[in-house]
Protein backbone atom coordinates (compact mmCIF):
# COMPACT_ATOMS: atom_id res chain seq x y z
CA UNK A 1 0.00 0.00 0.00
CA UNK A 2 1.41 3.61 -1.18
CA UNK A 3 0.33 6.67 0.20
CA UNK A 4 -1.27 7.67 -2.70
CA UNK A 5 -3.35 4.52 -2.41
CA UNK A 6 -7.11 5.21 -1.31
CA UNK A 7 -7.40 2.77 1.70
CA UNK A 8 -10.75 0.67 1.90
CA UNK A 9 -12.85 1.00 4.89
CA UNK A 10 -13.14 -2.66 5.49
CA UNK A 11 -11.10 -5.38 5.75
CA UNK A 12 -11.94 -9.37 5.39
CA UNK A 13 -10.20 -11.96 7.48
CA UNK A 14 -11.19 -15.78 6.80
CA UNK A 15 -10.34 -18.83 9.02
CA UNK A 16 -10.04 -21.59 6.32
CA UNK A 17 -10.06 -23.98 8.91
CA UNK A 18 -13.38 -22.70 10.42
CA UNK A 19 -14.98 -22.14 7.21
CA UNK A 20 -17.10 -24.59 5.35
CA UNK A 21 -17.65 -22.93 2.74
CA UNK A 22 -21.33 -22.55 2.21
CA UNK A 23 -21.24 -19.64 0.06
CA UNK A 24 -23.62 -17.40 2.36
CA UNK A 25 -21.02 -14.68 2.82
CA UNK A 26 -20.32 -15.14 -0.80
CA UNK A 27 -23.96 -14.37 -1.61
CA UNK A 28 -24.41 -11.98 1.15
CA UNK A 29 -21.41 -9.16 0.40
CA UNK A 30 -23.08 -6.40 -1.09
CA UNK A 31 -19.61 -5.15 -3.30
CA UNK A 32 -19.08 -8.88 -4.07
CA UNK A 33 -15.26 -8.92 -2.77
CA UNK A 34 -15.62 -12.58 -1.89
CA UNK A 35 -15.29 -16.06 -3.77
CA UNK A 36 -14.64 -19.61 -2.79
CA UNK A 37 -11.02 -20.46 -3.13
CA UNK A 38 -9.84 -23.71 -5.59
CA UNK A 39 -8.21 -25.32 -3.16
CA UNK A 40 -9.72 -27.36 -0.33
CA UNK A 41 -9.15 -26.96 3.26
CA UNK A 42 -7.73 -29.48 5.93
CA UNK A 43 -11.60 -30.96 5.78
CA UNK A 44 -12.09 -31.17 2.22
CA UNK A 45 -14.35 -27.45 1.96
CA UNK A 46 -13.63 -25.30 -0.41
CA UNK A 47 -13.59 -21.72 1.55
CA UNK A 48 -14.28 -18.48 1.40
CA UNK A 49 -11.55 -16.17 -0.14
CA UNK A 50 -11.19 -12.38 0.14
CA UNK A 51 -10.68 -10.39 -2.90
CA UNK A 52 -7.81 -8.27 -0.81
CA UNK A 53 -9.76 -5.02 -1.73
CA UNK A 54 -13.45 -3.49 -1.71
CA UNK A 55 -14.34 -4.46 1.20
CA UNK A 56 -16.74 -1.71 2.97
CA UNK A 57 -16.54 -2.93 6.42
CA UNK A 58 -20.60 -3.17 6.79
CA UNK A 59 -19.98 -6.93 8.35
CA UNK A 60 -23.04 -8.41 6.63
CA UNK A 61 -20.92 -12.07 5.51
CA UNK A 62 -19.94 -11.93 9.94
CA UNK A 63 -23.80 -11.53 10.26
CA UNK A 64 -25.11 -14.50 7.76
CA UNK A 65 -22.02 -16.90 8.34
CA UNK A 66 -23.25 -19.89 10.60
CA UNK A 67 -19.72 -20.43 12.35
CA UNK A 68 -18.70 -18.99 15.09
CA UNK A 69 -15.10 -18.17 14.30
CA UNK A 70 -14.60 -18.52 10.44
CA UNK A 71 -15.21 -14.65 9.61
CA UNK A 72 -13.37 -11.63 10.99
CA UNK A 73 -14.76 -7.91 9.90
CA UNK A 74 -12.05 -5.38 11.02
CA UNK A 75 -12.76 -1.15 10.24
CA UNK A 76 -10.42 1.55 8.94
CA UNK A 77 -9.80 3.15 12.08
CA UNK A 78 -9.67 6.31 10.56
CA UNK A 79 -11.88 7.27 7.74
CA UNK A 80 -10.60 6.59 4.68
CA UNK A 81 -10.29 10.36 3.12
CA UNK A 82 -7.95 10.79 6.52
CA UNK A 83 -5.40 7.82 5.23
CA UNK A 84 -2.91 9.85 3.36
CA UNK A 85 -2.53 12.94 5.86
CA UNK A 86 0.06 11.57 7.55
CA UNK A 87 -1.12 11.02 10.65
CA UNK A 88 0.14 8.64 13.17
CA UNK A 89 -1.87 5.92 13.94
CA UNK A 90 -2.28 2.63 15.49
CA UNK A 91 -4.71 -0.44 15.64
CA UNK A 92 -6.29 -1.77 18.61
CA UNK A 93 -4.73 -5.07 18.82
CA UNK A 94 -1.13 -2.96 19.29
CA UNK A 95 0.89 -3.47 16.37
CA UNK A 96 3.06 -0.41 15.73
CA UNK A 97 2.04 2.08 12.47
CA UNK A 98 2.28 0.57 9.54
CA UNK A 99 5.33 0.77 8.32
CA UNK A 100 5.41 1.60 4.73
CA UNK A 101 2.85 4.13 5.36
CA UNK B 1 -3.00 -12.52 6.62
CA UNK B 2 0.08 -10.03 8.22
CA UNK B 3 -0.23 -8.14 10.68
CA UNK B 4 1.19 -5.37 8.52
CA UNK B 5 -2.32 -5.65 6.40
CA UNK B 6 -4.59 -4.93 8.91
CA UNK B 7 -2.50 -2.18 10.44
CA UNK B 8 -4.78 0.72 11.01
CA UNK B 9 -7.83 -1.26 11.09
CA UNK B 10 -9.94 -2.97 14.33
CA UNK B 11 -12.06 -5.86 14.26
CA UNK B 12 -15.53 -4.87 14.18
CA UNK B 13 -17.31 -8.10 14.04
CA UNK B 14 -15.21 -11.18 15.35
CA UNK B 15 -15.88 -14.19 17.27
CA UNK B 16 -18.10 -13.77 20.37
CA UNK B 17 -16.45 -14.04 23.86
CA UNK B 18 -20.09 -15.63 25.00
CA UNK B 19 -18.60 -19.07 22.90
CA UNK B 20 -15.81 -21.11 24.09
CA UNK B 21 -12.35 -20.61 22.74
CA UNK B 22 -12.57 -24.53 22.07
CA UNK B 23 -15.67 -26.95 21.89
CA UNK B 24 -14.80 -29.99 23.66
CA UNK B 25 -16.66 -32.46 21.39
CA UNK B 26 -14.73 -34.49 19.69
CA UNK B 27 -10.85 -34.38 18.75
CA UNK B 28 -11.27 -32.85 15.79
CA UNK B 29 -12.80 -29.98 14.87
CA UNK B 30 -12.86 -28.16 18.23
CA UNK B 31 -13.19 -24.42 16.42
CA UNK B 32 -16.21 -25.46 14.12
CA UNK B 33 -20.09 -26.25 15.38
CA UNK B 34 -21.38 -29.81 14.18
CA UNK B 35 -23.97 -27.96 12.03
CA UNK B 36 -24.25 -28.73 8.54
CA UNK B 37 -22.69 -26.31 6.11
CA UNK B 38 -25.26 -23.18 5.77
CA UNK B 39 -27.14 -23.98 8.93
CA UNK B 40 -29.26 -21.57 10.44
CA UNK B 41 -29.02 -22.62 13.83
CA UNK B 42 -25.05 -21.48 13.74
CA UNK B 43 -26.17 -18.28 12.38
CA UNK B 44 -28.68 -18.03 15.47
CA UNK B 45 -25.94 -18.97 17.80
CA UNK B 46 -23.90 -15.92 16.83
CA UNK B 47 -26.52 -14.10 17.14
CA UNK B 48 -27.30 -15.17 20.74
CA UNK B 49 -23.65 -15.06 21.61
CA UNK B 50 -23.46 -11.67 20.08
CA UNK B 51 -26.82 -10.32 22.32
CA UNK B 52 -25.04 -12.07 25.13
CA UNK B 53 -21.92 -10.10 24.45
CA UNK B 54 -23.61 -6.70 23.79
CA UNK B 55 -25.29 -7.13 27.81
CA UNK B 56 -22.59 -8.32 29.45
CA UNK B 57 -24.80 -10.88 30.72
CA UNK B 58 -22.40 -13.88 30.56
CA UNK B 59 -21.98 -14.69 33.82
CA UNK B 60 -25.51 -15.22 34.66
CA UNK B 61 -26.91 -16.76 31.49
CA UNK B 62 -27.97 -20.58 31.86
CA UNK B 63 -29.16 -21.61 28.29
CA UNK B 64 -31.63 -24.58 28.54
CA UNK B 65 -30.86 -26.73 25.78
CA UNK B 66 -33.38 -29.03 23.24
CA UNK B 67 -32.97 -32.14 21.29
CA UNK B 68 -32.72 -32.18 17.85
CA UNK B 69 -30.12 -30.62 15.69
CA UNK B 70 -29.60 -27.63 18.38
CA UNK B 71 -28.95 -30.10 21.34
CA UNK B 72 -25.28 -29.30 21.39
CA UNK B 73 -25.33 -25.47 23.43
CA UNK B 74 -23.60 -26.35 26.03
CA UNK B 75 -20.66 -27.71 23.91
CA UNK B 76 -20.75 -24.01 22.07
CA UNK B 77 -21.75 -21.45 25.22
CA UNK B 78 -19.60 -20.39 27.57
CA UNK B 79 -22.22 -19.94 29.97
CA UNK B 80 -24.51 -22.09 32.81
CA UNK B 81 -26.31 -24.97 30.83
CA UNK B 82 -29.28 -27.38 31.00
CA UNK B 83 -29.42 -29.82 28.35
CA UNK B 84 -33.55 -30.71 28.64
CA UNK B 85 -35.62 -33.73 27.94
CA UNK B 86 -37.09 -33.43 24.48
CA UNK B 87 -39.49 -30.51 24.26
CA UNK B 88 -39.18 -29.78 27.93
CA UNK B 89 -36.88 -26.90 27.76
CA UNK B 90 -39.53 -24.26 28.97
CA UNK B 91 -39.98 -26.35 32.16
CA UNK B 92 -36.61 -26.02 32.70
CA UNK B 93 -36.10 -22.75 32.04
CA UNK B 94 -39.26 -21.83 34.36
CA UNK B 95 -37.55 -23.82 37.11
CA UNK B 96 -34.23 -22.44 36.56
CA UNK B 97 -35.31 -18.64 36.49
CA UNK B 98 -37.60 -19.29 39.30
CA UNK B 99 -35.36 -20.51 41.52
CA UNK B 100 -32.24 -18.20 40.54
CA UNK B 101 -34.13 -14.83 39.69
CA UNK B 102 -31.14 -13.24 38.68
CA UNK B 103 -30.00 -15.12 36.43
CA UNK B 104 -31.23 -14.60 32.46
CA UNK B 105 -32.35 -17.80 31.38
CA UNK B 106 -32.61 -18.50 27.26
CA UNK B 107 -34.55 -21.26 26.14
CA UNK B 108 -33.43 -22.95 23.07
CA UNK B 109 -36.07 -25.20 20.95
CA UNK B 110 -36.52 -25.99 17.40
CA UNK B 111 -39.60 -26.36 16.16
CA UNK B 112 -39.98 -30.74 16.02
CA UNK B 113 -39.09 -29.74 19.95
CA UNK B 114 -41.08 -26.90 20.68
CA UNK B 115 -44.45 -27.28 18.48
CA UNK B 116 -44.71 -30.75 18.79
CA UNK B 117 -43.60 -32.68 22.17
CA UNK B 118 -43.31 -29.74 23.91
CA UNK B 119 -46.58 -27.82 22.86
CA UNK B 120 -47.93 -28.08 26.51
CA UNK B 121 -44.47 -26.67 27.86
CA UNK B 122 -43.96 -23.98 25.37
CA UNK B 123 -47.92 -22.94 25.80
CA UNK B 124 -47.78 -22.69 29.37
CA UNK B 125 -44.24 -21.14 30.03
CA UNK B 126 -46.27 -18.04 28.06
CA UNK B 127 -49.56 -17.95 29.50
CA UNK B 128 -47.68 -18.06 32.81
CA UNK B 129 -45.86 -15.24 31.43
CA UNK B 130 -42.85 -16.97 32.57
CA UNK B 131 -39.66 -14.32 32.83
CA UNK B 132 -37.47 -16.12 30.10
CA UNK B 133 -36.53 -15.57 26.60
CA UNK B 134 -37.05 -18.31 24.00
CA UNK B 135 -35.84 -18.97 21.08
CA UNK B 136 -37.37 -20.86 18.51
CA UNK B 137 -35.69 -22.19 15.20
CA UNK B 138 -38.45 -23.02 13.05
CA UNK B 139 -37.06 -25.25 9.67
CA UNK B 140 -40.42 -26.79 9.02
CA UNK B 141 -39.14 -30.16 9.48
CA UNK B 142 -37.66 -33.09 12.10
CA UNK B 143 -33.88 -32.85 11.01
CA UNK B 144 -32.34 -34.32 13.21
CA UNK B 145 -33.95 -37.39 13.00
CA UNK B 146 -33.93 -37.91 8.79
CA UNK B 147 -36.28 -35.28 7.89
CA UNK B 148 -39.89 -36.56 9.46
CA UNK B 149 -42.56 -33.92 9.12
CA UNK B 150 -43.73 -31.94 12.16
CA UNK B 151 -45.72 -29.54 13.21
CA UNK B 152 -44.63 -26.54 11.40
CA UNK B 153 -44.06 -28.13 8.02
CA UNK B 154 -45.82 -26.53 5.25
CA UNK B 155 -48.82 -27.97 3.09
CA UNK B 156 -47.42 -29.96 0.50
CA UNK B 157 -43.97 -30.20 1.47
CA UNK B 158 -42.63 -33.87 0.89
CA UNK B 159 -40.74 -35.36 4.17
CA UNK B 160 -39.49 -38.87 4.91
CA UNK B 161 -43.44 -39.47 6.40
CA UNK B 162 -45.33 -37.39 3.92
CA UNK B 163 -43.66 -38.62 1.32
CA UNK B 164 -46.66 -36.85 -1.29
CA UNK B 165 -46.00 -33.53 0.37
CA UNK B 166 -48.04 -33.01 3.72
CA UNK B 167 -51.88 -32.50 3.19
CA UNK B 168 -54.31 -30.61 5.68
CA UNK B 169 -56.76 -33.66 5.47
CA UNK B 170 -54.33 -36.08 6.80
CA UNK B 171 -52.10 -34.13 9.07
CA UNK B 172 -53.60 -31.03 9.47
CA UNK B 173 -52.63 -27.51 8.79
CA UNK B 174 -49.11 -25.89 9.56
CA UNK B 175 -49.05 -24.65 13.21
CA UNK B 176 -48.22 -20.97 13.59
CA UNK B 177 -46.60 -20.85 16.92
CA UNK B 178 -46.21 -17.39 17.54
CA UNK B 179 -49.48 -16.28 16.19
CA UNK B 180 -51.05 -18.72 18.73
CA UNK B 181 -48.58 -17.55 21.38
CA UNK B 182 -49.74 -13.83 20.61
CA UNK B 183 -53.21 -14.61 21.73
CA UNK B 184 -52.23 -15.25 25.20
CA UNK B 185 -52.27 -12.31 27.63
CA UNK B 186 -49.08 -12.62 29.46
CA UNK B 187 -46.22 -12.74 26.64
CA UNK B 188 -44.56 -9.19 26.43
CA UNK B 189 -43.19 -9.88 23.32
CA UNK B 190 -43.05 -12.54 20.14
CA UNK B 191 -42.08 -11.88 16.74
CA UNK B 192 -41.20 -14.11 13.64
CA UNK B 193 -38.12 -13.45 11.96
CA UNK B 194 -36.42 -15.16 9.03
CA UNK B 195 -32.86 -15.89 7.66
CA UNK B 196 -34.02 -15.69 4.52
CA UNK B 197 -31.71 -12.42 3.39
CA UNK B 198 -29.45 -9.73 4.20
CA UNK B 199 -32.27 -7.42 5.34
CA UNK B 200 -33.92 -10.53 7.36
CA UNK B 201 -31.15 -11.56 8.93
CA UNK B 202 -30.34 -8.08 10.34
CA UNK B 203 -34.05 -7.77 11.75
CA UNK B 204 -33.28 -11.38 13.18
CA UNK B 205 -30.19 -10.08 15.06
CA UNK B 206 -31.92 -7.22 16.04
CA UNK B 207 -35.13 -9.73 17.91
CA UNK B 208 -32.77 -12.37 19.55
CA UNK B 209 -31.53 -9.34 21.26
CA UNK B 210 -34.55 -8.09 22.37
CA UNK B 211 -35.56 -10.89 23.63
CA UNK B 212 -32.48 -10.95 25.09
CA UNK B 213 -32.65 -7.78 26.65
CA UNK B 214 -36.33 -8.19 27.50
CA UNK B 215 -35.66 -10.35 30.26
CA UNK B 216 -32.51 -8.36 31.36
CA UNK B 217 -34.73 -5.48 32.13
CA UNK B 218 -37.58 -7.64 33.42
CA UNK B 219 -40.57 -7.51 31.45
CA UNK B 220 -41.53 -10.88 30.97
CA UNK B 221 -42.25 -13.72 28.43
CA UNK B 222 -40.62 -13.38 25.10
CA UNK B 223 -39.95 -15.43 21.95
CA UNK B 224 -38.82 -15.27 18.64
CA UNK B 225 -39.46 -17.34 15.97
CA UNK B 226 -36.82 -17.84 13.79
CA UNK B 227 -37.46 -19.03 10.21
CA UNK B 228 -34.42 -20.97 9.25
CA UNK B 229 -32.28 -22.85 6.58
CA UNK B 230 -31.86 -26.61 7.10
CA UNK B 231 -30.18 -27.58 3.51
CA UNK B 232 -29.41 -30.71 3.98
CA UNK B 233 -33.10 -32.13 4.94
CA UNK B 234 -34.62 -29.83 2.68
CA UNK B 235 -32.12 -30.89 -0.13
CA UNK B 236 -30.64 -27.57 -1.07
CA UNK B 237 -27.55 -25.83 -1.51
CA UNK B 238 -27.14 -23.10 1.47
CA UNK B 239 -28.08 -20.38 -0.81
CA UNK B 240 -31.10 -21.81 -2.42
CA UNK B 241 -32.32 -22.87 1.15
CA UNK B 242 -31.81 -19.20 2.57
CA UNK B 243 -33.92 -18.07 -0.90
CA UNK B 244 -36.48 -21.23 -0.02
CA UNK B 245 -37.09 -19.37 3.66
CA UNK B 246 -37.94 -15.91 1.88
CA UNK B 247 -39.76 -17.41 -1.57
CA UNK B 248 -41.73 -20.09 -0.05
CA UNK B 249 -41.44 -20.65 3.76
CA UNK B 250 -42.22 -16.77 4.42
CA UNK B 251 -45.59 -17.31 2.61
CA UNK B 252 -47.16 -19.75 5.39
CA UNK B 253 -45.19 -18.19 8.20
CA UNK B 254 -45.23 -14.50 7.87
CA UNK B 255 -42.66 -12.31 9.66
CA UNK B 256 -43.45 -9.85 11.78
CA UNK B 257 -44.16 -8.90 15.22
CA UNK B 258 -47.69 -10.64 17.05
CA UNK B 259 -47.02 -9.02 20.31
CA UNK B 260 -45.22 -6.05 22.30
CA UNK B 261 -46.46 -5.02 25.46
CA UNK B 262 -42.78 -3.98 26.78
CA UNK B 263 -44.27 -0.63 26.54
CA UNK B 264 -46.67 -1.26 29.30
CA UNK B 265 -44.81 -3.60 31.10
CA UNK B 266 -43.35 -2.88 34.60
CA UNK B 267 -40.16 -4.17 35.28
CA UNK B 268 -41.40 -6.93 37.19
CA UNK B 269 -39.04 -7.45 40.51
CA UNK B 270 -38.12 -11.32 40.97
CA UNK B 271 -40.43 -13.40 42.31
CA UNK B 272 -39.93 -13.86 46.29
CA UNK B 273 -37.53 -16.75 46.79
CA UNK B 274 -38.41 -20.12 47.83
CA UNK B 275 -38.85 -20.56 51.40
CA UNK B 276 -36.09 -22.11 52.85
CA UNK B 277 -36.24 -25.93 54.00
CA UNK B 278 -36.40 -25.48 57.70
CA UNK B 279 -39.26 -23.11 57.32
CA UNK B 280 -41.86 -25.89 55.28
CA UNK B 281 -43.08 -27.66 58.66
CA UNK B 282 -44.24 -23.98 59.95
CA UNK B 283 -45.87 -23.25 56.20
CA UNK B 284 -47.68 -26.32 56.54
CA UNK B 285 -48.55 -25.87 59.93
CA UNK B 286 -46.99 -28.94 61.50
CA UNK B 287 -44.58 -27.51 63.97
CA UNK B 288 -44.58 -29.17 67.07
CA UNK B 289 -46.47 -32.45 65.83
CA UNK B 290 -43.87 -34.83 67.38
CA UNK B 291 -41.58 -35.00 65.15
CA UNK B 292 -40.37 -38.51 64.00
CA UNK B 293 -38.18 -39.65 66.94
CA UNK B 294 -37.18 -42.94 65.34
CA UNK B 295 -38.75 -44.03 68.78
CA UNK B 296 -38.71 -47.63 67.65
CA UNK B 297 -35.56 -48.61 66.49
CA UNK B 298 -36.59 -50.31 69.82
CA UNK B 299 -36.14 -54.10 70.10
CA UNK B 300 -37.43 -54.93 66.59
CA UNK B 301 -36.16 -58.26 66.71
CA UNK B 302 -37.88 -60.28 64.37
CA UNK B 303 -37.48 -59.45 60.22
CA UNK B 304 -40.29 -57.78 58.75
CA UNK B 305 -42.25 -57.93 55.69
CA UNK B 306 -45.83 -56.78 55.09
CA UNK B 307 -47.08 -56.50 52.15
CA UNK B 308 -50.69 -55.04 52.63
CA UNK B 309 -53.30 -54.26 50.19
CA UNK B 310 -56.31 -51.94 51.71
CA UNK B 311 -59.55 -51.90 49.75
CA UNK B 312 -62.60 -50.39 50.30
CA UNK B 313 -65.76 -47.74 49.12
CA UNK B 314 -64.26 -43.98 48.58
CA UNK B 315 -64.84 -42.42 51.92
CA UNK B 316 -64.12 -44.86 54.45
CA UNK B 317 -60.92 -44.23 55.41
CA UNK B 318 -58.86 -46.51 52.97
CA UNK B 319 -55.97 -44.22 52.33
CA UNK B 320 -55.36 -42.65 56.06
CA UNK B 321 -55.64 -46.11 57.24
CA UNK B 322 -52.44 -46.85 54.63
CA UNK B 323 -51.05 -43.56 56.02
CA UNK B 324 -51.00 -44.18 59.44
CA UNK B 325 -49.87 -47.68 59.00
CA UNK B 326 -46.72 -46.50 56.79
CA UNK B 327 -45.83 -43.37 58.95
CA UNK B 328 -45.57 -45.63 61.98
CA UNK B 329 -43.52 -48.31 59.81
CA UNK B 330 -41.36 -44.92 59.41
CA UNK B 331 -41.08 -44.21 62.83
CA UNK B 332 -39.97 -47.64 63.46
CA UNK B 333 -37.36 -47.54 61.04
CA UNK B 334 -38.63 -49.96 58.94
CA UNK B 335 -38.48 -49.04 55.20
CA UNK B 336 -42.19 -48.19 53.86
CA UNK B 337 -43.94 -47.52 50.76
CA UNK B 338 -47.54 -46.31 50.32
CA UNK B 339 -49.21 -46.27 47.15
CA UNK B 340 -52.60 -44.62 46.40
CA UNK B 341 -54.31 -46.47 43.68
CA UNK B 342 -56.41 -43.37 42.23
CA UNK B 343 -58.93 -44.01 39.83
CA UNK B 344 -62.55 -42.84 38.90
CA UNK B 345 -63.68 -44.81 41.97
CA UNK B 346 -62.47 -42.14 44.10
CA UNK B 347 -66.51 -40.92 44.95
CA UNK B 348 -67.98 -43.87 44.75
CA UNK B 349 -67.22 -47.50 44.17
CA UNK B 350 -63.75 -49.04 45.55
CA UNK B 351 -60.57 -47.73 46.56
CA UNK B 352 -57.49 -49.08 47.52
CA UNK B 353 -53.82 -48.54 48.70
CA UNK B 354 -51.09 -50.60 48.88
CA UNK B 355 -48.47 -50.17 51.42
CA UNK B 356 -45.30 -51.91 52.35
CA UNK B 357 -42.98 -52.16 55.62
CA UNK B 358 -39.87 -54.21 55.14
CA UNK B 359 -36.63 -54.55 57.47
CA UNK B 360 -34.81 -54.68 53.97
CA UNK B 361 -35.04 -51.63 51.12
CA UNK B 362 -38.25 -52.19 49.17
CA UNK B 363 -37.78 -52.74 45.25
CA UNK B 364 -41.56 -51.89 44.26
CA UNK B 365 -44.07 -49.76 46.46
CA UNK B 366 -46.84 -51.92 44.34
CA UNK B 367 -48.33 -55.05 46.21
CA UNK B 368 -49.83 -57.41 44.01
CA UNK B 369 -49.67 -60.84 46.18
CA UNK B 370 -50.61 -59.04 49.85
CA UNK B 371 -49.76 -61.49 53.00
CA UNK B 372 -52.35 -58.98 53.98
CA UNK B 373 -55.88 -57.92 52.84
CA UNK B 374 -58.05 -55.43 54.69
CA UNK B 375 -61.22 -55.75 53.00
CA UNK B 376 -63.90 -53.29 53.77
CA UNK B 377 -66.69 -54.42 52.45
CA UNK B 378 -67.90 -56.96 49.95
CA UNK B 379 -66.86 -55.92 46.92
CA UNK B 380 -63.13 -55.40 47.98
CA UNK B 381 -62.79 -58.40 49.13
CA UNK B 382 -64.00 -59.97 45.73
CA UNK B 383 -62.01 -57.93 43.86
CA UNK B 384 -58.49 -58.98 45.79
CA UNK B 385 -59.35 -62.31 47.64
CA UNK B 386 -57.52 -64.26 45.18
CA UNK B 387 -54.65 -62.21 45.03
CA UNK B 388 -53.76 -63.03 49.04
CA UNK B 389 -50.70 -64.99 49.36
CA UNK B 390 -50.85 -68.32 50.51
CA UNK B 391 -50.04 -68.26 54.78
CA UNK B 392 -51.52 -64.86 54.34
CA UNK B 393 -54.60 -63.08 56.24
CA UNK B 394 -58.15 -61.37 54.60
CA UNK B 395 -59.91 -59.10 57.64
CA UNK B 396 -62.86 -58.58 56.35
CA UNK B 397 -65.39 -56.18 57.71
CA UNK B 398 -68.80 -57.67 57.24
CA UNK B 399 -71.11 -60.03 59.19
CA UNK B 400 -70.12 -62.76 57.52
CA UNK B 401 -67.04 -64.12 55.20
CA UNK B 402 -68.96 -64.82 52.06
CA UNK B 403 -68.63 -68.65 51.79
CA UNK B 404 -67.58 -68.73 48.06
CA UNK B 405 -64.34 -66.70 48.96
CA UNK B 406 -63.37 -69.13 51.50
CA UNK B 407 -59.64 -70.40 51.19
CA UNK B 408 -57.63 -72.78 53.05
CA UNK B 409 -54.69 -71.64 52.44
CA UNK B 410 -55.23 -68.10 53.74
CA UNK B 411 -56.36 -67.10 57.47
CA UNK B 412 -59.77 -64.64 57.81
CA UNK B 413 -60.91 -62.30 60.48
CA UNK B 414 -64.35 -61.54 59.84
CA UNK B 415 -65.98 -58.91 61.93
CA UNK B 416 -68.62 -56.11 61.80
CA UNK B 417 -65.75 -53.50 62.32
CA UNK B 418 -68.34 -50.81 61.13
CA UNK B 419 -70.58 -51.53 64.10
CA UNK B 420 -67.31 -51.19 66.69
CA UNK B 421 -67.01 -47.94 65.21
CA UNK B 422 -70.39 -47.14 65.60
CA UNK B 423 -70.58 -48.24 69.33
CA UNK B 424 -67.21 -45.97 70.12
CA UNK B 425 -69.23 -42.77 68.67
CA UNK B 426 -68.54 -42.54 64.92
CA UNK B 427 -68.56 -45.51 61.85
CA UNK B 428 -66.09 -43.43 60.38
CA UNK B 429 -63.56 -44.73 62.77
CA UNK B 430 -63.89 -48.51 61.40
CA UNK B 431 -60.19 -48.24 59.69
CA UNK B 432 -59.50 -47.53 62.68
CA UNK B 433 -60.45 -50.62 64.25
CA UNK B 434 -58.96 -52.60 61.19
CA UNK B 435 -55.88 -51.28 61.36
CA UNK B 436 -55.82 -52.52 65.64
CA UNK B 437 -56.52 -55.96 63.97
CA UNK B 438 -53.52 -55.91 61.50
CA UNK B 439 -51.49 -54.56 64.31
CA UNK B 440 -52.25 -57.11 66.51
CA UNK B 441 -51.71 -59.91 64.06
CA UNK B 442 -48.76 -58.76 62.57
CA UNK B 443 -47.20 -57.44 65.60
CA UNK B 444 -44.37 -55.93 63.88
CA UNK B 445 -44.62 -52.06 64.72
CA UNK B 446 -44.33 -51.31 68.53
CA UNK B 447 -47.64 -49.33 69.99
CA UNK B 448 -45.48 -45.79 70.54
CA UNK B 449 -44.57 -46.07 66.82
CA UNK B 450 -48.65 -45.81 65.87
CA UNK B 451 -48.84 -43.50 68.61
CA UNK B 452 -46.75 -41.03 67.18
CA UNK B 453 -47.89 -41.44 63.45
CA UNK B 454 -51.56 -41.19 64.80
CA UNK B 455 -50.83 -37.46 66.12
CA UNK B 456 -48.66 -36.44 63.11
CA UNK B 457 -51.62 -37.47 60.70
CA UNK B 458 -54.74 -36.79 62.31
CA UNK B 459 -54.69 -32.96 63.36
CA UNK B 460 -58.15 -32.92 65.26
CA UNK B 461 -57.71 -34.08 69.21
CA UNK B 462 -61.52 -35.43 69.28
CA UNK B 463 -60.31 -37.97 66.14
CA UNK B 464 -57.28 -38.73 67.81
CA UNK B 465 -58.65 -39.98 71.01
CA UNK B 466 -61.43 -41.51 69.07
CA UNK B 467 -58.79 -43.20 67.05
CA UNK B 468 -57.10 -44.52 69.53
CA UNK B 469 -59.96 -45.84 71.24
CA UNK B 470 -60.59 -47.54 67.71
CA UNK B 471 -57.33 -49.21 66.96
CA UNK B 472 -57.41 -50.54 70.98
CA UNK B 473 -61.27 -51.72 70.15
CA UNK B 474 -59.63 -53.81 67.06
CA UNK B 475 -57.15 -55.01 68.44
CA UNK B 476 -58.87 -56.33 71.07
CA UNK B 477 -61.51 -58.39 69.19
CA UNK B 478 -58.58 -59.69 67.23
CA UNK B 479 -57.16 -60.87 70.41
CA UNK B 480 -61.07 -62.12 71.18
CA UNK B 481 -61.56 -64.31 68.25
CA UNK B 482 -57.84 -65.59 68.19
CA UNK B 483 -59.00 -66.85 71.84
CA UNK B 484 -62.28 -68.12 70.42
CA UNK B 485 -60.59 -70.25 67.64
CA UNK B 486 -58.10 -71.73 69.58
CA UNK B 487 -60.70 -72.77 72.04
CA UNK B 488 -63.01 -74.32 69.49
S1 LIG C 1 -17.77 -6.74 5.53
FE1 LIG C 1 -19.32 -6.31 3.98
S2 LIG C 1 -18.12 -5.58 2.23
FE2 LIG C 1 -16.71 -6.57 3.58
S3 LIG C 1 -16.54 -8.62 2.82
FE3 LIG C 1 -18.12 -8.61 4.42
S4 LIG C 1 -20.00 -8.29 3.36
FE4 LIG C 1 -18.39 -7.76 1.95
S1 LIG D 1 -20.50 -17.98 5.30
FE1 LIG D 1 -18.86 -18.62 6.67
S2 LIG D 1 -18.74 -20.80 6.44
FE2 LIG D 1 -19.96 -20.04 4.75
S3 LIG D 1 -18.46 -19.75 3.12
FE3 LIG D 1 -18.61 -17.82 4.16
S4 LIG D 1 -17.01 -17.90 5.69
FE4 LIG D 1 -17.32 -19.95 5.00
S1 LIG E 1 -29.78 -31.27 9.41
FE1 LIG E 1 -30.53 -29.24 8.99
S2 LIG E 1 -30.93 -28.30 10.97
FE2 LIG E 1 -29.67 -30.11 11.31
S3 LIG E 1 -27.57 -29.33 11.34
FE3 LIG E 1 -28.00 -29.97 9.26
S4 LIG E 1 -28.74 -28.16 8.22
FE4 LIG E 1 -28.86 -27.78 10.41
Amino acid sequence: MTNTEKKDRGLLRIDTDECKGCGLCIEACPPKVIGLSERLNHYGYRTAVYAGHGCTGCGICFMVCPEPGAITVLRAVLPPSRQTSGLPHHDAEGASPCASN
Amino acid sequence: MSNQAEAGYVVSHGRSKAFYERFERKSELQHQTHFCPGCGHGTVHKMLAQAIDELGIQDRTIMIGPVGCGVFTYYYFDVGNVQAAHGRAPAVATAMKRSRPESIVISYQGDGDLSAIGSAEILHAANRGEHISVIFVNNAIYSMTGGQFAPTTLLGQKSTTTPLGRSAKAEGYPLHISELLATLQAPVYIERVGLGDNKQVAQAARAVRRAVENQVRGLGFSLVEILSPCPTIWKMTPVESQHWVRDVMEKTFPLGVFCDRTREAQAQTAPAAAPPLERIPEILGVVGAAEPEFSATQARTAEVDLEVRIAGFGGQGVLLLGEVLAEAGLDAGLEVSWLPSYGPEMRSGTSNCHVRLSSAPIDSPLVSAPNMLIAMNEPSLRKFDASVRPGGWIIYNGDEFPPECMRKDVHVLAHPFTHLADELGDARACNMTMLGALLEIAGAVPQASIDAALHRLVRNPRWVELDERALERGRAVCRESMVEEVTR
